[in-house]
Parts: structure tokens; C-alpha cells; sequence
């Protein structure tokens, strides 16, 4: 499966891809100017996630968030969202300090994504290889009612993307 | 509409399907033009084109007895959408988080250096 994009490398901003594994899987990499033991810090510790997990473009507001990263261990996002606030919520199923984390993704009931993060530290920073793997194609498929909720958002609004692309490709 | 994607998605997998679909990007093809280009049996680009069919990224029409593709009324874009989405999601993410541990790395190596003095 190669249906990849990258960002434009910019002078201190890293590259972000993505990449559609299968139709099960897809994966998000990132290098992070820093050590993979801050990186980790950042993912696992609920008051530097809030900071960075909720980007102000997303138009959502964090009302809470609670992390107990270790195996077995919760998390909890609250977020303002009309008409009642939603939660994102699971569990954490691997943590291995500064390599690797990994937790489920429960919010939407049974066959939820597991989330598996791993960092890996060269000359001082740290590639992060992000991927959501679903169980089966059908738990994809069955988990999809939001997602394709969100697809026929984007699909909507596909003209207005593709002008904000082509006018930031021509810059 | 998941279910959907997921179709064009399975049928991009294939590196041969994706070059048939760079192929009719520039111009139609026969099923016949398209083996040969791709050094295929007729059957087994017939099953490729298949599969790109179902997906609605190409269609056939049979004149006489040649069947010619083009691509069809889904375009790539839309896949490249979701996926862009989706990138400059984790992007403004990574930013941010980016943002976070310069901070943390800065501060601790200005605390690494009070502490030699």
C-alpha cells in the first residue's frame, strides 16, 4: 500500500507522513527535535499531553485529561463538544520507557484500534512511528460509523482542501 | 462510505493496478495495450482491472470486440484527501509537540549547566 504523502520539509519542521498500510492498518511518522526520553515524557505525562494533543486548529477544547501510563493502566480525554462533552478513553496494553507504548482505543465500544507508538532516538532525535491497527477489516468496518461521519464531512469539503493545497504547493 | 474506501484502497494496494491508473491518466487503454504494457496475461490484467472497476476508479466499455478503460468518475483525490486530512491532523499535532519538547530539552540543559557552576 503506497498511498503516501509527505509534508514539505521546512527549515526546523519535521516531516510528517502517512501512510495507508492495509485496510486495517495506517501509519503516522514524525521525527520530534528531542530526546525519545522527553518525547516519551510528553506522550505519557497527562500534563505535557494536554499541552500538545489537542492543537488549537482542531476547534476542540480539553475539559480534562487523566494518564496512568503503565500496562493495564487508563487514560481519559474529556473534550467540549455540543450537545454534551465527549470522551476518548482506554487502556494502555505495552509500555516500555522511551521505546515503545501502546494503548486501546475503547470510546466507540468493542473493535476499537490499538494505538502502537514506537520512538527511536538517533543524534538527539527521535523518530516516532505512530500506527493504528484495527482487528479485522470488519472491525474497521463496524467502528465506522463515526469515521464515516467524518468522511462525508471531508468529502464535503474536498473542494475547499484541494484549493488550500494547491495554493499552499504554489507558494 | 468506509466500506467504499476501503475497496479503493485494497485496489491501490497493488503496485500494478496503481501504474494502470497512471496509465489511463494520460490516456485510454484496451485490457490488450494494458497486459502487454505490464507484461501480463489478458486474464490476469483483466482481474486487475476488475478489481478497479469495483472500486469505481476505472470503467470498461466494450466496442465490438475490444474492451477500452479510462478512469472513472472516483479519482484518486478523494483517497488523497482523507489521507491528507489525516496527515495534517497529526502534523499540527506533532507540532505542537515538537514545541513542547524543545522546551523540555532547552530547560534541562540550561538546569545541566547551573547545576556544573
Amino acid at each position: 500500500m503506497n498511498a503516501r504523502i509527505e509534508s514539505k520539509p521546512g527549515p526546523v519542521k519535521n516531516r510528517t507522513t502517512v501512510e495507508r498500510k492495509s485496510d486495517r492498518e495506517v501509519v503516522v511518522t514524525r521525527t520530534i527535535n528531542g530526546p525519545a526520553r522527553i518525547v516519551f515524557e510528553a506522550f505519557t505525562k497527562a500534563e505535557l499531553l494536554k499541552r500538545w494533543w489537542v492543537p488549537k486548529s482542531m476547534g476542540m477544547t480539553l475539559l480534562s485529561c487523566e494518564v496512568d501510563a503503565r500496562v493495564g493502566g487508563k487514560y481519559r480525554l474529556v473534550f467540549d463538544h455540543s450537545p454534551e462533552p465527549a470522551a476518548f478513553f482506554g487502556t494502555y496494553v505495552e509500555v516500555k520507557p522511551y521505546s515503545r507504548l501502546a494503548w486501546t482505543n475503547d470510546e466507540g465500544g468493542e473493535g476499537g484500534p490499538v494505538t502502537t507508538v514506537t520512538f527511536e532516538e538517533k543524534g538527539g532525535k527521535t523518530l516516532v512511528v505512530l500506527q493504528e491497527s484495527y482487528p479485522s477489516k470488519e472491525a474497521l468496518d463496524a467502528a465506522g460509523t463515526g469515521a464515516a461521519e467524518a468522511m462525508v464531512e471531508t468529502f464535503d469539503q474536498l473542494d475547499e482542501l484541494l484549493v488550500a493545497l494547491g495554493e499552499s504547493s504554489g507558494q | 462510505m468506509t466500506t467504499r474506501l476501503d475497496t479503493s484502497f485494497a485496489a491501490l494496494s497493488d503496485p500494478t493496478r496503481r501504474g494502470v491508473l497512471e496509465q489511463l491518466g494520460r490516456a485510454d487503454a484496451s485490457i490488450t495495450d494494458l497486459a502487454e504494457k505490464f507484461h501480463m496475461t489478458l486474464t490476469g490484467m483483466k482481474k486487475h482491472v476488475g478489481v478497479l472497476e469495483q472500486a469505481g476508479l476505472v470503467t470498461t466499455k466494450k466496442v465490438g470486440r475490444v474492451r477500452t478503460c479510462r478512469l472513472g468518475p472516483r479519482r484518486l483525490e478523494e483517497e488523497t484527501a482523507w489521507l491528507e486530512r489525516y496527515r495534517q491532523r497529526w502534523d499540527e499535532r506533532f507540532d505542537e509537540l515538537d514545541k513542547v519538547v524543545e522546551e523540555l530539552t532547552r530547560k534541562e540543559k540550561s538546569d545541566e549547566r547551573k547545576n556544573r557552576k
